[in-house]
């Protein structure tokens, strides 16, 4: 059986897989529900500074875009920060670590971007006992129009400032919480380490409109005719996360540094990607709203099967495992040819295959054979550019099949060559840097 | 149990009324939206999808089907009709096991194809209920056609008639228009009188007399409308009924099964129907089941079909067969009837020869028989035309086409059921119908 105990700077739990700062950890009714159903950790909703709490509207807080079948792709909110008072959601902190020392409870924390506002704020939470602070530089909307949230993480210079702050002021792990809204999210990365962060954790949610009402004009979801955007998670997000995480993971500047995987995450296989990835964790939010908190049950399975199957024993053991494979494109071998193959015992003759070639790709799919119906690639026409594969409905119906160095390539009429070769140095590189042939 | 149904003979009244409600509804109650937005989503959008190849009448399925899923039923229902003007009753009536359900690639890849029919019923549903017309009466030609029968060919004759602007009269013998579709389809497949409104829906376009009560060799010939009109289309179906030649089919008790179905179409009570204890159909196809389900509906003990051949050769689908047998028909093959035994006159039982082909694939008596009791025995075993065609040269029984419908006389066409080429189904008739139009149209415009 795989050992998942994770220790993610520090902070221990028995699992993974933590709740993100949102509305499933907004207080210790739902906390301690989630504990029970066996989630690891959570990052408590986001705390303000002491005050008249923030206010949420009262109409809709939530937008989503679903399949038909009503499956939810993606989700997006308008909710702020907590809108329970500092005291209570410090006090309840306190009361649910003493009871599951064995859990881990983050603070989230959003309060001005003043020195004094922090320096007041860390002491009260590091007095509850919690394991470690997550600085909410993501939030995108509300938020970031009174300067903060994503307002600090869209300015690095701001994000190294405030953590340099909290690490002067806590002894507490520091988490700091990116905002995708950014152009290159290495900079607020780089900002966050060089402020003396433990960790980062990403991505927040995205700048979104869910949809707009066709009958009153009005963007989704609707105050009263009105709509703002809201920040986008689920699992149309997640693409997104893996590529900035992935950014940070292999960024000679931040290489090393731990991160909390967040975006989209929704099973085992999700999580196993963005550990694989470089996160040392994953946060959950999305998944945990539409389904409830039992869905961590076939994380946690699902997770360890994967790694007994894979003879990984812990975490660290995959932990990391693709980063190395994530490169830039001028790096990626152009002396690799693949092919398309349709296996015709499982193919059903949909003909999406064909059609989506012939229209918009490279005419290398059949429609008929003898007048029959019949689909299959035409290798002398296949650049191996993998749409088949994406569009064919029945799974590992169409496979890519790389030629091995020696085949020749109907297409190119060349052989294969076994060498790594990649765009540096291709002679259609005005840039390449031309291997003189020796006299 | 309600006293009515142990009576011997055949007797009304052997349910409880409320029972005759609960067994005559639609026999698939409509997709809900969310329903349709479900199994529209399964579609695949093949590329010159196989479904639409198998509809007889080429209906756009993917498109259509795509148009439901994106919340445009109305889009969906047009697409349809321009292929289909009948497509609301072919939605319920066609055998979609046989054609593209069939066809389609989800019954390939996992057996549960795409639920083509109700979708189509659920697309055409919306656009009839709101009474949305898709189609406008072309100018006025000044031609005139004449249409015999009121059936699906004869109503999508008319319509693409109008489409291009000539003026229909349609006869029609029985005393509402509809055909088959008011007189010989299950009532559950037909239910709030849906014949008769898609009648109104499709001569809405106007430019179209429905003549009822008027038959081809009675009232007319088919000479006094070659003389009066400039073309003439005979889709009058098949109205004789094949004899059984058997000893003693003319007991009391041995009756048509097209004729109980329209009975029973047309009964504003059906606990007025008087229904055998025991029943039993002889055929094999479509109305053989319709009448074999519907005597059990009707509270018939004992509802028996037999067929001369085997489970392979029947003409209902397989769905059908199922149905029978799911409503407690018992299906028996091989057995073809040999003489009605008798009590007093009327019906008693049928004596029944066992059949088997011989070495040289023909059909032959094996020599043994058996006996099956019955109060009524219903035939089931194809129709025939009921004129010798009136002049026009016919083929196997039926009126001779070519492939654009054209007969052997000058402006005369014919299609549906009385004329050759395609199966019997409702969706042929009106695919034959529409290409006869067009070819009646490029007669008349000189082309």
């Amino acid at each position: 059986m795989a050992d998942i105990r994770n220790n993610f700077v520090g902070i221990k739990s028995p699992n993974p897989f933590w709740l993100a700062s949102a509305p499933p950890t907004d207080k210790a009714y739902n906390v301690e529900r989630a504990f029970k159903a066996g989630w690891g950790g959570v990052v408590w909703k986001t705390l303000g500074e002491e005050g008249p709490p923030v206010v949420n509207v009262n109409g809709p807080r939530y937008g989503a875009i679903w399949g038909a079948d009503r499956r939810l792709l993606g989700f997006n909110n308008i909710e702020l920060i907590t809108d329970r008072s500092l005291q209570i959601n410090l006090q309840e902190m306190k009361q649910v670590k003493m009871n599951w020392p064995d859990r881990a409870v983050v603070a989230s924390i959003m309060v001005p971007c003043e020195e004094e506002a922090w320096k007041a704020i860390l002491p009260l939470v590091e007095e509850t006992g919690v394991d470690g602070i997550e600085l909410n530089f993501g939030c995108p909307h509300g938020m970031s129009e009174r300067g903060m949230g994503a307002a600090v993480g869209q300015v690095p210079e701001y994000v190294e400032m405030v953590v340099r702050w909290c690490k002067q002021y806590s002894r507490m792990p520091v988490i700091t919480k990116l905002t995708p809204n950014v152009t290159d999210v290495r900079r607020p990365a780089r900002a966050a380490k060089n402020g003396g962060t433990d960790a980062v954790s990403l991505i927040n949610t995205i700048n979104s409109i869910t949809a707009v009402n066709l009958d009153t004009f009005s963007p989704e979801p609707s105050i009263d005719g009105r709509g703002s955007h809201g920040g986008y998670c689920g699992p149309a997000a997640k693409p997104i996360a893996l590529h900035m995480v992935a950014e940070i993971a292999r960024d000679p500047e931040t290489y090393g540094l731990p991160i909390s995987g967040i975006g989209g995450v929704t099973t085992w296989r999700d999580a196993a990607e963005f550990m694989a990835l470089g996160a040392g964790n994953v946060q959950v939010c999305t998944a945990a709203m539409v389904y409830g908190f039992k869905i961590v049950e076939e994380m946690i399975s699902g997770l360890s099967n994967w790694m007994d199957e894979k003879g990984h024993k812990t975490l660290d053991d995959f932990a990391g495992r693709a980063v190395r494979n994530v490169s830039d494109w001028q790096y990626l071998n152009l002396n690799y040819v693949a092919k398309a193959k349709i296996n015709q015992d499982l193919c059903i003759s949909c003909g999406r295959c064909h059609i989506a070639c012939e229209d918009t790709s490279h005419q290398a799919i059949t429609k008929e054979k003898d007048g029959k119906r019949h689909f299959e690639v035409m290798n002398d026409e296949c650049v191996g550019c993998n749409l088949c594969v994406n569009v064919c409905p029945v799974e590992d119906c169409i496979t890519m099949e790389a030629l091995a160095p020696g085949m020749l390539d109907e297409r190119t009429g060349k052989i294969v060559s076994g060498e790594y070769a990649n765009w540096t140095t291709h002679p259609n590189n005005p840039a390449a840097k031309v291997v003189e042939p020796a006299e | 149990m309600v006293q009515g149904l142990l009576k011997d003979g055949i007797v009304a009244g052997r349910l409880a009324p409320e029972q005759y409600a609960e067994n005559f509804s639609d026999l698939h109650p409509p997709l809900t939206h969310h329903e349709a937005i479900v199994e529209a989503d399964r579609c695949y959008f093949c590329y010159d999808a196989p479904c639409m190849t198998a509809c007889p009448t080429s209906i756009d399925i993917p498109l259509f089907i795509r148009e439901i899923v994106t919340d445009n039923p109305l889009g969906a229902a047009e697409t349809i009709f321009e292929q289909n003007i009948l497509g609301g009753m072919c939605a319920r009536v066609c055998p979609t096991e046989q054609l593209c359900e069939e066809a389609c690639v989800r019954e390939a890849a996992e057996g549960k194809p795409v639920k083509i029919g109700q979708l189509q019923r659920y697309a055409t549903d919306v656009a009839m209920q709101k009474d949305v017309q898709f189609f406008e009466r072309g100018a006025e030609t000044g031609k005139q056609v004449a249409i015999v029968g009121a059936g699906p060919a004869g109503l999508a004759c008319a319509h693409r008639l109008s489409m291009h602007g000539h003026t229909v009269t349609v006869f029609d013998a029985r005393p509402k228009a509809g055909g088959l579709n008011e007189y010989g389809i299950a009532s559950y497949k037909s239910t709030d009188d849906f014949a008769q409104a898609e009648v109104d829906y499709v001569t809405a376009i106007g430019g179209i007399d429905i003549q009822t009560g008027k038959a081809l060799g009675k009232d007319f010939s088919l000479a006094d409308l070659t003389e009066k009109y400039d073309a003439v289309f005979l889709g009058m179906g098949l109205g004789g009924v094949n004899a059984l030649r058997a000893e003693g089919e003319n007991a009391v008790g041995v009756d048509d099964a097209i004729n109980f179905i329209a009975d029973l179409r047309q009964a504003s009570d059906l606990s007025s129907l008087p229904i055998g204890r025991r029943v039993v159909v002889i055929g094999g196809g479509m109305t053989a089941v319709d009448a074999a389900v519907q005597s059990k509906l009707l509270g018939a003990e004992q509802v028996t079909m037999v067929y001369r051949r085997g489970k392979a050769q029947m003409n209902a689908s397989e769905f059908e067969q199922d149905l029978a047998a799911a409503k407690g028909v018992t299906i028996r093959h091989w057995l073809a009837p040999k003489r009605v035994l008798t009590t007093d006159g009327r019906v008693s039982g049928l004596e029944l020869s066992y059949m088997a082909l011989d070495e040289a694939g023909a059909l032959k008596a094996t020599g043994e028989t058996t006996t099956i009791a019955c109060d009524q025995i219903f035939k089931a075993i194809g129709q025939t035309l009921s004129s010798d065609g009136d002049g026009v040269e016919l083929a196997g029984g039926k009126i001779a086409v070519d492939a654009e419908g054209r007969t052997s006389l000058a402006k005369v066409w014919a299609g549906g059921d009385c004329a050759t080429g395609g199966d019997d189904l409702t969706v042929t008739a009106v695919a034959e119908g529409r290409d006869a139009a067009e070819s009646i149209n490029r007669f008349l415009s000189g082309h």
